[in-house]
């Protein structure tokens, strides 16, 4: 199976680097999964879990917080503001990560900037609720 | 002529002065270390920012719906000097040769004319400012109780900075710290963030870009991020080069001391021993008087 190029980078860190055969992105405009041979793009992303498909039965999930995915013919390069994979999620984590993300909304009075904080919450609250499991 | 005891106390203080510089050198390489891993595992994401940034802003024309981090807001009446500096002294010029370039930039724009704000990153570089600045100083960042510098600090200070931007506090905005070059050799440097100076790549790429959301929106993000990724490598160029600074100037210092060591021990002996031979002369010529 074909395999692209897939690098997430944070400000601290290069989190991965590899060949992978498909990514789904959380995108601002909804989630995408970006498979070989994709068109050229742009896109920002806002919080969720970034998924990356490796091999049949081999996924890995990390959460993002805010950043812009680079899709081009050398592959796709995600600039996360934030990221965490799974493994080093924790309640505490996950919990001062909404704080945060509360203290955002609150901080805000643009309608959009509201919006943003407001799914960001509810994906993380989501993320706490799996994360249980 | 000082006493024997006097050389021994000169020699066990000058001992003593050495073995701390050299533990702080120890101190200072180990963290220059860290600090340069640190340093270089930002690169990637400064890097890419600056491609894609590039990228955008090669296709978008200056016009009036330009955002304003890029475009400027068309005057540069009131310069924002933000001044990265140390927390701590004893790193040799590192902190006085940034606040030397500050200074002068500073000097420069008064005498134009311009009105000079400043915000102090670091303990240091504000107690050298202050002297001839007092008045200018609008704010003070204290990183003190950081120990590793992450991603956060870079946000609150870079948020400051955009909401006096937004505030019309101020047109043209100036970061200075020093890069790291090598142990021996940190550069101050002096860094236009706002408005951004981004190097158009020249070449539009090939390939037909899709944007979503739009590009101008995109454009929009990015702008501020930038801004918190460039204020969090100049951080770390500085931490990276506070470090490596400190440990030349310790080698330095434990060198000299050295020195020092070897030229009193050696004027010890010489009157210890010029001692004893009066002392014989003393009892020779008493025994030679009987």
């Amino acid at each position: 199976m074909a395999t692209f190029n897939f690098e997430l980078v944070s400000p601290e860190r290069v989190l991965f680097s590899d060949a992978v055969d498909a990514v789904v992105l959380p995108a601002s405009e909804g989630d995408m999964t970006v498979l070989p041979g994709h068109a050229p793009m742009m896109t920002t992303l806002k919080t969720g879990f970034l998924i990356i498909g490796n091999g049949a039965g081999a996924g890995k999930r990390v959460l993002v917080r805010g950043g812009f995915a680079d899709i081009s013919q050398n592959g796709l390069t995600v600039l996360a503001e934030r990221a965490l994979p799974t493994e080093e999620l924790t309640q505490e984590i996950l919990d001062k990560e909404i704080l945060q993300a509360e203290m955002a909304y609150d901080a805000t009075n643009d309608p959009a900037a509201k919006h943003a904080a407001e799914s960001a919450i509810a994906q993380l609250r989501e993320a706490k609720e799996a994360l249980n499991y | 002529m000082p006493s024997l005891k006097d050389l021994r106390n000169r020699i066990a203080s000058v001992k003593a002065t050495q073995k701390i510089t050299k533990a702080m050198q120890m101190v200072a390489a180990a963290k220059l270390r860290r600090a340069q891993t640190a340093a270089e595992a930002a690169r990637p994401y400064a890097e890419r920012m600056e491609v894609v940034l590039g990228n955008l802003a090669s296709g978008i024309t200056v016009g009036p719906e330009t955002p304003r981090l890029l475009a400027g807001t068309g005057g540069d009446q009131v310069h924002l000097l933000v001044v990265c500096t140390a927390e701590r002294g004893l790193c040799g010029a590192f902190n006085s040769s940034i606040a030397r370039l500050a200074r002068d930039h500073a000097n420069r724009l008064l005498a134009e004319g311009k009105t000079v704000k400043i915000i102090c990153v670091g303990k240091k570089g504000y107690d050298i400012l202050r002297r001839q600045f007092a008045q200018n100083i609008i704010d003070l960042i204290d990183l003190r109780s950081v120990r590793q510098i992450g991603f956060e600090q870079a946000d609150q200070i870079a948020q400051k900075v955009l909401g006096l931007f937004e505030a019309g506090e101020f047109d043209v905005a100036t970061l200075f710290y020093s890069r790291f070059r090598s142990v021996i050799a940190q550069i101050p440097t002096a860094q236009q963030i706002i408005p951004a100076q981004i190097e158009a790549t020249g070449v539009s790429s090939d390939a037909v870009y899709e944007y979503e959301p739009e590009e101008g929106e995109i454009l929009a993000t990015l702008l501020p991020r930038n801004l918190t990724v460039q204020v969090f490598r100049a951080l770390l160029e500085n931490a990276a080069s506070e470090q490596g600074a400190r440990m030349s100037a310790m080698d330095n210092a434990t060198r000299n001391a050295g020195e020092m060591i070897k030229k009193q021990t050696q004027t010890y002996n010489r009157s210890r021993q010029a001692m004893i031979t009066k002392e014989l002369i003393e009892i020779i010529s008493g025994a030679e008087a009987l």
